[in-house]
């Protein structure tokens, strides 16, 4: 292909198509809105369908239907769409049904202001369902990694039969900055094998590696799909020798493959005593910083973080070890910062948050090395 | 997943940025001009470039801005910090965009829509009324402001901007916005030779 100047949003876009994504299901938002606009005019060119729901709960609702019928599926959304989409998002992950759900984060709580970056569904989208489930949060930094990590998502969604959240913010979403895409028959991704026959086909196996394969409808395997407690063919059980393994596979499923799921980039220079940690448009903000601390001569560590949740602990932890504060810059008061300090422990941590809907600036990243 | 063991190339994106802010009302096209420079900057230009704006909630109307930073090397903060150059159409742009600038900075302002007691260091173009006169059509002062900005900055070449334009200019159009765009050069030379 050829460099062009592209938006996060727009690299969005491609990304589901580059990934086999045949089925977009939303509501317009700002700051989403320019993915919903370039799958209503993409996916129907590759025999893909979009549709505009009447609402974020019938989108979500919509996704989940579209990929147990076949189809890669994805929706986009802001802050006041990705809370109506919450129930929804917990009915994939109680039926591990993969499907990508894009949050552009913008200022909230509520309508909070439309046009604003922030990122403050980070907690949201770890818990913003109820009950203990797992999920799968990535936060591209650029707009090439918007693509990238679109990919991805569809990758580990399918690997992991669960909904991966890609965590962008306005920030990314909306600027422009050259990039020459892969073609797009480059790109592998996992794609399900049932290598059952229908008659011992079970939807909600314990295998051990906590992801059985998942069949289409359709096709002549025949499971139940309900949003209750399940047993292996997928029927409503209260028995605790169903219940208890179903939990423990479920919640386990993620961290059995946290070296395949966790991605993450780590500038060391030994000795330093002090790191950077951000993610997401906020992670160049630190890498700013990083790039002037280190010309005035102090030794810095910087982590970026690509991948939010699961929260890569070992990683963390292990930057706790070699440096005596870590500094996380982000766009909200601290969601991010406080798994931090619950790896590391309060005392190593300053917050540099910021909740107006303004970019952290590199000079409050550089100050919190002095307070 | 990755480890960087690095010290080097510090100054990449840091000291080489160049920040430019372009900000006008809602539908002045100010937006777009940020779109075309940038890509007149890595497109045609062969540099790197990150383009982001701001504005309000309205559809028309409202101060809104574009900024493009462009440098050789890496980009990693994505806005501008302090701008070496502001562009502003318009009283409320000024007022919300205009007020920090580096030191040394080029402040150019519409003559005709940023009164002179709030802007006296400024470079005071009618912008607006340029492209009026040169083309018919007051919705092609933003590309006369680029050509303002590009002539007395040189923060791109005549020629990427050109081709950017061009490639921007809806069909038929192209005419027009090379006189804009000429109209904008031409004013920044007789501007370059008064200044001191």
């Amino acid at each position: 292909m050829s460099v062009k100047l592209m938006q996060g949003n727009d690299a969005i876009g491609w990304g589901a198509i580059a990934a086999g994504c045949r089925f977009y299901a939303g509501y317009p938002i700002t700051p989403s809105t320019e993915v919903a606009e370039i799958l209503s005019r993409e996916l129907p060119k590759v025999g893909g369908k979009f549709i505009q729901m009447e609402d974020e709960i019938a989108s979500m609702a919509a996704i989940i239907g579209a990929r147990i019928g076949g189809l890669k599926s994805m929706t986009a959304t802001s802050g006041p769409g990705f809370s109506l989409m919450q129930e929804n998002i917990g009915y994939a992950a109680m039926t591990e049904i993969p499907c990508v759900v894009v949050d552009v984060q913008r200022l909230g709580p509520s309508t909070g202001q439309p046009t604003a970056a922030s990122q403050g569904d980070v907690m949201q989208a770890r818990w913003g369902t109820h009950g203990d489930h797992p999920i799968i949060a990535l936060s591209p930094t650029s707009v090439r990694q918007a693509f990238d990590l679109t990919v991805k998502a569809f990758d580990l969604s399918e690997k992991y039969r669960t909904p991966v959240i890609l965590l962008a913010d306005e920030i990314v979403g909306h600027m422009r900055e050259p990039v020459d895409l892969p073609d797009f028959k480059t790109i592998k991704i996992f794609e399900q094998n049932v290598t059952e026959s229908p008659a011992t086909y079970k939807a909600f196996r314990n295998t051990e590696d906590g992801v059985p394969p998942l069949a289409p409808f359709g096709v002549g395997y025949r499971y139940h799909i309900t949003a209750l407690f399940h047993d292996e063919v997928g029927f409503p059980t209260q028995r605790l020798d169903e219940v208890d393994p179903w939990v423990e596979r479920v919640n386990s499923k993620l961290e059995k493959h946290l070296d395949d799921i966790s991605l993450f980039e780590e500038d060391i220079q030994d000795g330093a005593r002090v790191a950077f940690l951000s993610y997401g448009a906020s992670a160049r903000t630190a890498r700013h910083a990083m790039k002037v601390a280190r010309k005035q001569g102090t030794k810095v560590d910087l982590l970026t973080l690509f991948t939010i949740w699961p929260f890569p602990e070992d990683v963390v932890e292990a930057l706790g070890d070699r440096v005596d504060r870590i500094i996380v810059p982000e766009m909200n008061l601290g969601q991010l910062a406080y798994e931090v300090e619950r790896m590391v422990g309060r005392k190593k941590v300053r917050r540099v948050g910021r909740a107006n809907g303004e970019m952290v600036t590199p000079q409050m990243v550089l100050d919190a090395m002095e307070a | 997943m990755t480890v960087i063991r690095s010290d080097d190339n510090l100054e990449a994106g840091i000291a080489d940025r160049t920040e430019v802010r372009l900000a006008g009302e809602g539908g002045q096209g100010m937006i777009l001009a940020g779109i075309i420079l940038a890509e007149a900057a890595t497109i045609y230009g062969g540099q790197n470039a990150v383009q982001s704006q701001s504005y309000g909630p309205e559809a028309r109307g409202g101060a809104s801005k574009s900024e493009v930073v462009i440098s050789p090397g890496e980009i990693d903060h994505p806005e501008v910090l302090l701008p070496d150059v502001v562009v502003a159409l318009s009283q409320e742009a000024f007022k919300k965009f205009g007020s920090s600038i580096k030191p040394g900075g080029l402040l150019i302002v519409d003559a005709d829509k940023v009164d002179s007691a709030s802007s006296p260091k400024a470079i005071r173009l009618p912008i607006t009324k340029m492209a009026f006169e040169t083309t018919g059509r007051i919705i092609t002062a933003n590309t006369v402001a680029l050509g303002v900005l590009v002539g007395l900055t040189g923060v791109v070449t005549r020629t990427a901007i050109e081709k950017a334009i061009i490639a921007r200019a809806p069909r038929g159009t192209e005419e027009m916005n090379h006189k804009a765009l000429d109209a904008g050069f031409a004013a920044a030379e007789i501007v370059t030779k008064k200044l001191p």
